[in-house]
């Protein structure tokens, strides 16, 4: 009865339509910034239970409601994608559950209080206080895997087949983030480079956070800036972008809302507005040049308003950003640490960049050297 | 009667060979339940109170090395009925779904990896806003970092394993990157640049991607180079930094908490 009222329901339909909507890449993304930002503004309010017990039952009751949708549980009930499932509620959980001790922290610091994890002095044996929760861990963790294990099988296709390409071909799920990255950079940036500076700039975060507070407890209030670049690396870069890949990203690397069909006949998106074509024929009026100066091939000269771009981007950004807003940070971290950390921040906010840019302008490189598969 | 008979096997010498302190029941028992067994000797004697509360530690970490240990477990059982061949290693799998007994080691295998994933990410932000990579932990969180890329790669050369269209179409998804790797595979970029007397050095016969696969295409040498990275290389290699690791969290303070 349920499903022929969604059926027919056209209020439902118009819901459907609009959180579709609301889910294509530009406003899923604006959406989900915004909504991380009101959150760290607001953390004290909203992780209070009495905002976060409704709005979990608001997200699951959504969540179950959206399972009416065939095109919704045909892709979330894939057995591959039923952990990315879990992962979502998962991170959720444990945001709140992180974001509620340090409100409580922050406020019993104001008023000069001790915090929830203070005395260093109260210590209690291994045995048994630790060696048991560690056991019941271990034992609700195996009965909670031997559960899933027995409900859902591991996903066994076809045999493999070179001759016959999926479509869509995707990545594991937990590489999805960079493979959406795909959609705005070339692989040699979202497959290689970008990959190897997460890794180090996270094998850098401790010898670019000089800030000595917050050692050992939860807080918010004593390192606003870590938390904040790290929460948006996270959850924006990496979780959201999985969650595009996984659920939104259907044949031809289409882009489908939620409650869509994966259309195979959807026509794909057309790029061809490029940075040179931007500054040589529209702003300066004149053909593409492809005459070579001296040593200079025609290319180079090409390319070179989208060269001197990029590179104002990573030699001028960190003196501005300094002047703008970290004047305190930079005397705290020297010149090298703030070297360091200053370019990997604007690495990372080259990708919403590229996507801003192929959103409102249709931008497919802004240094396009193809000779040299050299591409930004 | 059981407790007679208890304590008849706990005074008896092969109970007292095994464990050399009586029950623990108080401190110095106790203490020596932890110094005197290789395996509980990773943690101290004693811990911060407030250091592990599960609403504190969330348990990820111990539960991604419980996850491991599970994976090492199950992949033993798997390897049992699996050959690395394109010949076989469909069919295998196949076999196993249709005729092992109790054949659920694949499932806990794979889930496992999935959630190995999970509690791996959420450890990670756990220790990032409780603030423990500062000082004395940075170099430990720089091992995390190593371990959370090896458990992506074990997961990643695990996927190809089963030798289906999702395994075969998501490592040529995965490695065709690795054909884009500045100077060193065939489209990326500068290496048209590394040539000697016109001809190219770096082609699709001998590039980055060449070497992950050992082919040009996902196919029978691939499959065994990611069986043997997966169930010998990279895990050893884990065992490793897991041991300095774990090392490393005892050696630099024990479980944080507030200076």
């Amino acid at each position: 009865m349920m499903s022929s009222l969604l059926a027919a329901g056209s209020i439902f339909d118009t819901i459907k339509d609009g959180i579709n909507a609301l889910c294509q890449p530009h406003w899923f993304l604006i959406l989900s910034v915004v909504a991380l930002i009101v959150f760290l503004l607001g953390y004290r309010r909203f992780t209070k239970p009495v905002f976060a017990i409704p709005f979990a039952a608001v997200c699951i009751v959504f969540f179950l409601a959206s399972c009416l949708d065939p095109n919704f549980v045909e892709i979330v009930k894939k057995a591959d994608n039923v952990p990315i499932v879990m992962m979502m509620f998962a991170v959720s959980f444990f945001l709140w559950l992180a974001f509620r001790q340090a409100a409580l922290n922050d406020e019993a610091t104001e008023n000069g209080q001790p915090l929830i994890e203070a005395g260093a002095d109260d210590k209690v044996l291994v045995w048994p206080d630790l060696v048991y929760i560690e056991l019941i861990a271990l034992v609700l963790c195996t009965a909670f895997l031997v559960v899933w294990a027995i409900v859902l099988r591991a996903p066994l296709e076809q045999p493999a087949d070179p001759n016959v390409a999926p479509n869509p071909a995707k990545a594991p799920w937990y590489f999805l983030g960079l493979q959406e990255m795909l959609v705005y950079f070339d692989p040699w940036l979202a497959g290689v480079v970008f990959p190897g500076l997460i890794v180090v700039g996270l094998i850098a975060i401790p010898y670019m956070d000089t800030n000595p507070r917050g050692n050992g407890y939860y807080t918010f209030k004593e390192r606003p800036f870590a938390i904040t670049t790290f929460l948006f690396g996270f959850l924006i870069l990496w979780v959201v972008l999985i969650i595009f890949g996984t659920f939104l990203r259907g044949p031809n690397w289409n882009f489908f809302g939620p409650y869509e069909y994966w259309d195979l006949h959807r026509p794909m998106a057309l790029l061809n507005t490029e940075f040179h074509d931007l500054f040589w024929i529209t702003l300066m009026g004149r053909a593409l040049p492809t005459e070579s100066w001296a040593f200079v091939p025609g290319y180079i000269i090409r390319e070179l308003p989208g060269i001197l771009l990029v590179g104002a981007y990573f030699v001028l950004g960190p003196l501005v950003l300094r002047m703008l807003f970290f004047r305190k940070l930079y005397l705290q971290m020297g010149f090298v640490r703030y070297g360091v950390m200053s370019t990997l921040m604007l690495v990372m906010m080259l990708m919403p960049i590229k996507m801003a840019l192929r959103w409102t302008l249709n931008l497919h490189y802004i240094v396009g050297i193809t000779e040299w598969f050299l591409n930004v | 009667m059981f407790a007679r008979f208890g304590n008849w096997v706990r005074e008896g010498q092969i109970w007292g060979s095994v464990f050399r302190h009586g029950v623990p029941r108080d401190r110095r028992t106790r203490a020596m339940a932890i110094l005197t067994n290789v395996f509980l000797h990773l943690h101290p004697v004693a811990v911060r109170k407030s250091g592990i509360r599960l609403s504190f530690t969330w348990c990820m970490g111990g539960l991604t090395f419980f996850l491991f240990l599970v994976e090492i477990v199950t992949g033993v059982l798997l390897m049992f009925y699996y050959r690395p061949t394109v010949e076989y290693a469909y069919f295998d799998i196949q076999g196993l779904r249709a005729t092992v007994t109790l054949g659920l080691q694949r499932e806990l295998h794979r889930w496992g990896a999935h959630a190995m994933v999970i509690t791996i990410w959420l450890h990670m932000l756990r220790v990032f806003l409780t603030g423990s990579y500062k000082p004395p932990r940075e170099f430990n969180w720089s091992i995390g970092v190593i371990l959370l890329v090896l458990t992506l790669l074990l997961s990643f050369t695990g996927y190809l394993l089963p030798w289906d269209q999702l395994a075969m179409w998501a490592i040529t998804v995965g490695s065709n990157m690795a054909r884009a790797t500045p100077g060193v595979g065939t489209e990326g970029p500068l290496s048209s640049f590394i040539q000697i007397g016109g001809v190219p050095l770096v082609h699709a016969g001998d590039d980055a991607r060449f070497g992950l696969l050992a082919g040009t295409f996902v196919g029978p040498n691939a499959l065994l180079r990611f069986y043997v990275l997966h169930c010998v290389f990279i895990p050893v290699v884990v065992t490793v930094l897991l041991a300095v690791h774990f090392w490393r969290v005892r050696k630099d303070g024990g479980i944080s908490g507030p200076l």
